[in-house]
């Protein structure tokens, strides 16, 4: 019994090292082409800033401001710890004397042991009149003749929702500086369908699960939603107009917008990043299979001609000319990649039930969702993974941890988010691509399709 | 024996508090979960009908299941225990739905009670004239079921679809909307298409054995809307279905 609980645990540390070997051939080396990645030396798998972020100090008494201040606090602690490219100094190591202006700050205290951080971000923030304000600044702790890497300064209408936006913005700041000049994604939206009403609606939160809203109030079952890459529309699939039919929302007027209604099924809608085509899967022929139109829903075009559903289609956001999508055309659900007129059909996945692709940023990766052994009493579970697209080697993002699907890539192709059936209910997640920092962003009703903007 | 039983009750402690020391000693520093608090628990809910199919006039049992609710009602019977059961005697089909509402959320779920027409007295005269077209429907129009992933028609269901088709053909008045339905595996996406070709498929026979195509609709479901909600080869297969509504 021993024995077996001891090779149990051999073989775990084998199965680490060897996805902590796959993690490094797949996000090291392609990363290396990054030049910017390897001079600041923050890519993921790469050694991360140690950096400490002392709360910032209230900067009025009077009124006072102790909720927004910790709202700021908390949503500037939470970005730059989910981030990806800091190692964050807890707090309990942090000097006793915290500084809120650069007369404030000594620097040996933090560079040395225990805090050991390399960047200190530290300010003050408080209200005044009816506006809140904060001064920020990044210190290089190592660089005693000169440490200021960044100084900034936000003015906003005293609101919780404003603390959140200004803490947002400032973490972007250091993420940008410090990252390799990748924007952050403190203040991108994640689009999902939300039941909690009793209905399946089209839903909108910020990247770190708060300020959940509902958008469409369809009473119906609505699916699938894909926010426009100017943030200006959500595209998704509702039961609401008399079958199952594409439909349009407005982020800017707030309601749904016309959009045609083609017959068949009509599903997965999917936007080309430069906002101007949808593919999606269509059995207005017949069959079900990959059709592009413009972005208005005119000039519908088949792209595919194969029995067996096609759907889920994502572009390539790199070239705009590439499509992957699902296929059940050779049998379980497969991920085939094509151009965008139908040529070039390669073939992704060579097994199992695989579902749900979303394309990286850099046109690099495919995540999906994969069976890899199917039949009964199969080992393994629905899990999501990662494959570099020009040599399919692949790693395994979550493990042994209920039904996971719908991955979809942040902006900065840092995050992934996606659903998961591991606590009660279907509920959003996220992670860091290589797996890590697995959190859980809501938990009310069941919560399924979760969709990254692409900004 | 006062003494003796309170150094005994020392002993104990100090074991255990040395037991606990000893226990600590072997813990290895966890690593920091990046988990946020646990949210509060979503609540279930699930609700029965025994059985789900009464003659008019007959009684039936629900029965409901909730965890983790404060406010539990069943919409036409009104606020109710958590857990409980209750006998109900409806005059035609009904759809009781279960709405748990906690402070993690609201979860329902929907039992539902087909009440059938009673049998047709013993002397025998032309079929009742009081019975709707949904009850002849639901009585002669039969669903058929699929194989994991497939929309292949088995030969138990082409011979089901053979016997609707001659039922059509009775009530040509009538129009048919066939829905495609999918078990719970998989992605939402994929199914949506699967629960299109099995309704497709349905048409397609229904057609070659002679029911205008213009008589027939076809919609998906996907696995959107299950006959069954527990997890299980029973249940899935009830699932992978398609069925079929009179449609006006």
């Amino acid at each position: 019994m021993n024995l077996f609980s001891e090779a149990g645990t051999l073989g775990t540390r084998m199965r680490k090292l060897v996805l902590f070997l796959l993690t490094t051939i797949i996000f090291v080396i392609p990363s290396a082409a990054q030049t910017d990645w390897i001079r600041t030396g923050t890519g993921l798998g790469v050694e991360k800033v140690r950096i400490a972020v002392p709360d910032f100090k209230t900067s009025s008494t009077d009124p006072p401001n102790a909720e927004l201040l910790k709202t700021f606090n908390d949503t500037l602690f939470n970005d730059l710890t989910y981030a990806g490219i800091f190692d964050v100094v807890s707090k309990s190591f942090y000097p006793l004397q915290i500084p809120g202006t650069p007369q404030e700050i000594q620097l040996e205290p933090w560079g040395n042991p225990p805090p050991n951080a390399a960047m200190v971000a530290f300010g003050n923030f408080g209200k005044s009149g009816d506006d809140v304000a904060m001064q920020g600044w990044l210190f290089d702790v190592k660089n005693i003749a000169s440490p200021q890497v960044l100084g900034k300064q936000y003015r906003e209408k005293a609101t919780t929702e404003n603390a959140r936006v200004i803490a947002h913005r400032f973490a972007n700041e250091i993420i940008f500086r410090l990252g390799g000049g990748i924007p952050g994604i403190a203040e991108s939206k994640i689009a999902f369908i939300s039941a909690r009403t009793g209905h399946k609606e089209v839903w909108m939160m910020d990247y770190d699960g708060a300020g959940q809203t509902q958008l469409t109030k369809l009473g119906s079952i609505s699916l699938s939603p894909r926010i426009s890459p100017d943030n200006g529309r959500v595209a998704f699939t509702t039961f609401a107009r008399g079958g199952v039919d594409l439909a349009m929302y407005s982020l800017e007027l707030g309601r749904t917008v016309t959009f045609p209604r083609f017959a068949g099924t009509n599903v997965s809608p999917a936007w080309s990043a430069d906002g101007t085509k949808l593919a999606f899967s269509s059995s207005m022929r017949g069959d079900p299979e990959i059709f592009i139109a413009d972005a208005n829903g005119a000039n519908p075009k088949r792209v595919t001609a194969n029995k067996g559903g096609n759907v889920s289609p994502v572009w390539n956001p790199k070239t705009g000319t590439q499509i992957a999508f699902v296929s059940g055309r050779s049998g379980l659900p497969q991920i085939y990649t094509m151009e965008s007129d139908g040529t070039n059909l390669q073939q992704v996945t060579d097994g199992g039930y695989a579902v749900s692709p979303s394309w990286s940023p850099n046109g690099q990766f495919l995540a999906f969702a994969w069976r890899r052994k199917y039949g009964p009493g199969a080992p393994g579970g629905q899990d999501i993974y990662v494959m570099d697209i020009a040599s399919k080697q692949w790693v395994q993002l979550t493990h042994d941890s209920g039904v996971n699907d719908f991955p979809s890539w942040s902006p900065d192709g840092r995050h992934i988010v996606f659903e998961s059936t591991r606590s009660a209910g279907t509920q959003i997640w996220t992670m860091l691509a290589d797996g890590s920092q697995q959190r859980q962003l809501t938990n009310s009703g069941h919560n399924q399709q979760p969709n990254w903007s692409f900004k | 024996m006062n003494v003796s039983a309170q150094s005994k009750s020392y002993f104990a402690v100090s074991t255990l508090a040395i037991l606990l020391f000893i226990a600590g000693c072997h813990k290895k520093a966890a690593p920091t979960p990046a988990a946020p608090p646990p949210p509060p628990p979503a609540p279930t809910a699930s609700i029965s009908a025994s059985p789900n199919a009464v003659e008019r006039g007959g009684t039936s049992q629900l029965t409901w299941r909730t965890e983790n609710a404060t406010d539990v009602t069943i919409e036409g019977v009104g606020k109710v225990d958590p857990n409980g059961s209750k006998e109900v005697n409806p005059t035609e089909s009904t759809s009781y739905r279960l709405v748990a509402k906690g402070p993690g959320g609201q979860q329902d779920a929907t039992a539902r009670i087909t009440v059938t027409a009673p049998p047709p007295p013993p002397v025998a005269t032309p079929a009742p004239v009081s019975m709707t077209d949904e009850q002849w429907f639901t009585q002669n129009v039969k669903d058929v079921f699929f194989d994991y992933d497939s929309y292949q028609l088995r030969p138990d269901a082409q011979q089901i679809i053979a016997a609707d088709a001659r039922a059509l053909s009775q009530k040509p008045n009538l129009r048919v909307l066939v829905q495609g339905h999918c078990d719970e595996r998989g992605s939402t996406e994929y199914n949506l298409t699967l629960g299109d070709e099995r309704a497709a498929a349905i048409k397609n026979a229904l057609v070659a054995a002679g029911v205008p195509a213009s008589r027939i609709d076809t919609r998906t479901f996907g696995k959107e809307q299950p006959f069954c909600t527990e997890s299980g080869e029973a249940c899935w297969q009830q699932n992978r279905r398609g069925h079929f509504v009179a449609n006006r």
